[in-house]
């Protein structure tokens, strides 16, 4: 059974004197363990789609289902109890608060989860650990590179174990050899199980993924399995290969 | 959180340099003795001719110890004897006016010894010849020699100045009340005065304090009926003895406390405003600023009443602290400004609370208005918020 699946879903912006439509009946399924990137141009939809996939947003009309739940129609606390528990987000500006130490920025989703204190600051350390900045826990986001900032925002999404991460242009803002690291990193996570669904315009980044959405105004305009995605960690290699 | 500390130190400041303001007015008037009420004998009635206020010898020490002790209104009641006659030190000699009076009279009249002692019970029993001297009569007799244990000579008596009164200035109508010598009236009425009133203890004039806060007119009316009963005068008959008091001045202190609240008020209110204001401001900005940041706690699982909690907390804590701090400022900046500016500050319990408690409100207020409609937003706009 699909992890994601929408059906039919339509986003109408309404303004005082006109109304834009973003997705014109989107139906798509995303399995399990899949790692997607959406592409497409500006205006396509494509972080509409990203955000209502998040529950950020609401459809104005169709269905979508997140593990067999159906999401759609739900609201408020209860959409912010899914974002809590089901989903990570990584974000192109990392969004990390400021004035607050990187092992806070982690224990974040778990505050509002009612986590135990002893237990938070546990957790959070050990996904900082497991994103290779366990030295940097006391660090404020300002004294971290972007690089690492963005690693302290996978921790962040991954603390209360979602079963879906979305990251809109996570490499938005990060150098090429920052970028593959990161990629690299998101691969990691996929190959262990976890379903990734990446928005960005950049050809090589989605190149990573094993399957490819293109949106155009607002529709699915090609959606194409990849075969045998690009290994960041060997792109990595080759690119320090390179420079020295 | 500067907003409210400044807010809440400017109240207090402002508060506590009014109040000063304003005891201080008050503690010029009450020196004119508001409270005051003057007692003088009747006046006689010749052949048709009205000889006037207190010729008639019809009060007595009685009297007045009887005023004091019978009505509850009074604090003090001062029987006086007053006198005229040349004054002798040595060489130099000064006409002046001289009043035999007891204790209460320095009571009644908010009048102090500036230097040396008052009179002994012996000395006011025993007639003891001793004397205190107003300001002016010791400058024009002494110059700038201490009179203290000198003698001098009052119609011829020879007295001992045991002391010095305080500085009283000129009365209303522009009379020097330092002018003065006043020695136990027992002294007065058997050696200087003499004559008729020596015979039945009558006295000039009974000054007869108030109590602060009593009616003034009630206590008039209480001592009338007191005075017309001991004297047994039948109804009809008109009294044997005067009641002045001053109360034009009486109603200028009213006016004038008035107008000081009024005041204070309008200042307090401006400040508070203004404070109010900052309050605001730095709510408003805090929410604003910090609109993405709801956005980014919304997309990790806040719900709507997390952040609203939050913000409540946040606005609470700013408040009480910046309450805490503003308070601390005002008390200092009053001290600051009774120390610098030499004015009289007056902390006042009641300003301090008001300042801090209309922080606290205004910082929930207007932290609570913004945090809900920011906690309503959804997610996504929160978030894309610039």
């Amino acid at each position: 059974m699909s992890l994601i699946v929408t059906r039919d879903i339509v986003k109408e912006y309404r303004m005082e004197s006109y109304s834009v439509t973003a997705l014109r009946g989107v139906s798509l399924d995303i399995a399990a363990g899949e790692f997607v990137a959406v592409m497409g141009p500006s205006g396509s939809g494509k972080s509409t789609f990203m955000n209502l996939l998040g529950c950020l947003d609401s459809p104005t009309s169709g269905e979508y289902f997140l593990a067999g739940e159906r999401l759609s129609g739900l609201e408020g606390d209860a959409l912010a109890a899914i974002r809590n528990r089901g989903i990570g987000f990584v974000f192109q500006n990392f969004n990390l608060l400021p004035r607050t130490t990187a092992v806070e920025n982690v224990e974040l989703p778990l505050l509002y989860s009612r986590c135990p204190k002893q237990e938070r600051r546990q957790r959070a350390l050990a996904r900082l650990a497991q994103v290779g900045l366990a030295d940097r826990a006391g660090h404020h986001p300002q004294q971290l590179s972007g690089g690492q900032q963005q690693r302290v925002a996978i921790a962040r999404a991954l603390v209360n174990n979602p079963v879906l991460i979305l990251a809109d242009e996570p490499t938005g803002a990060l150098d090429t050899h920052t970028s593959f690291e990161l990629m690299g990193a998101l691969q990691q996570l996929n190959r262990e199980g976890l379903t990734v669904v990446l928005v960005t315009h950049e050809r090589d980044i989605a190149s990573f993924a094993s399957r490819i959405i293109h949106f155009r105004d607002g529709h699915v305009l090609d959606d194409q399995r990849v075969a045998q995605p690009a290994d960041a960690h060997a792109m990595l290699r080759e690119l320090e290969k390179e420079a020295a | 959180m500067l907003g409210i500390i400044i807010g809440v130190a400017a109240v207090i400041v402002m508060i506590s340099v009014g109040s000063g303001a304003q005891a201080r007015v008050e503690d010029q008037i009450r020196t004119l003795g508001t409270n005051l009420i003057i007692l003088m004998p009747g006046s006689v009635t010749s052949g048709g001719v009205r000889m006037g206020a207190g010729s008639r010898p019809s009060l007595t020490e009685d009297d007045s110890y009887a005023i004091q002790r019978e009505v509850a209104a009074v604090q003090a009641a001062a029987p006086a004897l007053r006198g005229t006659g040349q004054v002798v030190a040595g060489t130099s000699n000064w006409a002046t006016v001289f009043y035999g009076v007891t204790p209460d009279y320095f009571e009644a009249r908010n009048w102090f010894i500036a230097a040396g002692r008052s009179f002994e019970p012996a000395e006011l029993s025993g007639a003891g010849k001793v004397a205190l001297l107003g300001e002016t009569v010791a400058r024009n007799l002494f110059g700038d020699g201490d009179p203290i244990g000198q003698v001098i000579r009052i119609r011829k008596v020879p007295f001992t100045v045991i002391g010095l009164l305080e500085r009283k200035g000129q009365s209303l109508i522009g009379q020097d009340q330092d002018d003065v010598i006043l020695m136990p009236i027992s002294t007065a009425r058997n050696r200087v005065l003499g004559g008729g009133t020596a015979r039945h203890r009558g006295v000039g004039s009974v000054s007869i304090k108030i109590r602060d806060g009593e009616d003034m007119t009630q206590a008039e009316e209480q001592i009338r009926s007191l005075l017309r009963q001991r004297h047994r005068i039948q109804a009809g008959q008109d009294d044997d003895f005067t009641l002045r008091n001053l109360s034009e001045v009486l109603q200028a202190q009213e006016q004038s406390s008035r107008i000081m609240t009024l005041l204070l008020a309008a200042i307090a209110s401006v400040s508070l405003l203004v404070g109010g204001i900052g309050i605001m401001n730095i709510m408003l900005v805090s929410v604003t600023e910090r609109t993405r940041e709801i956005g980014l706690r919304m997309a990790v699982g806040a719900r709507g009443r997390d952040i609203l909690a939050q913000f409540l907390v946040e606005a609470v804590t700013l408040a009480l602290i910046g309450g805490l701090l503003g308070i601390l400022l005002g008390v200092g900046g009053s001290y600051a400004v009774g120390h610098l500016a030499e004015w009289r500050t007056e902390l006042n319990a009641q300003a301090i609370v008001l300042a801090a408690g209309f922080a606290a409100v205004v910082g929930v207020f207007f932290g609570f208005y913004p945090a809900r409609k920011a906690s309503r937003l959804l997610p996504i706009e929160a978030l894309r918020y610039e």
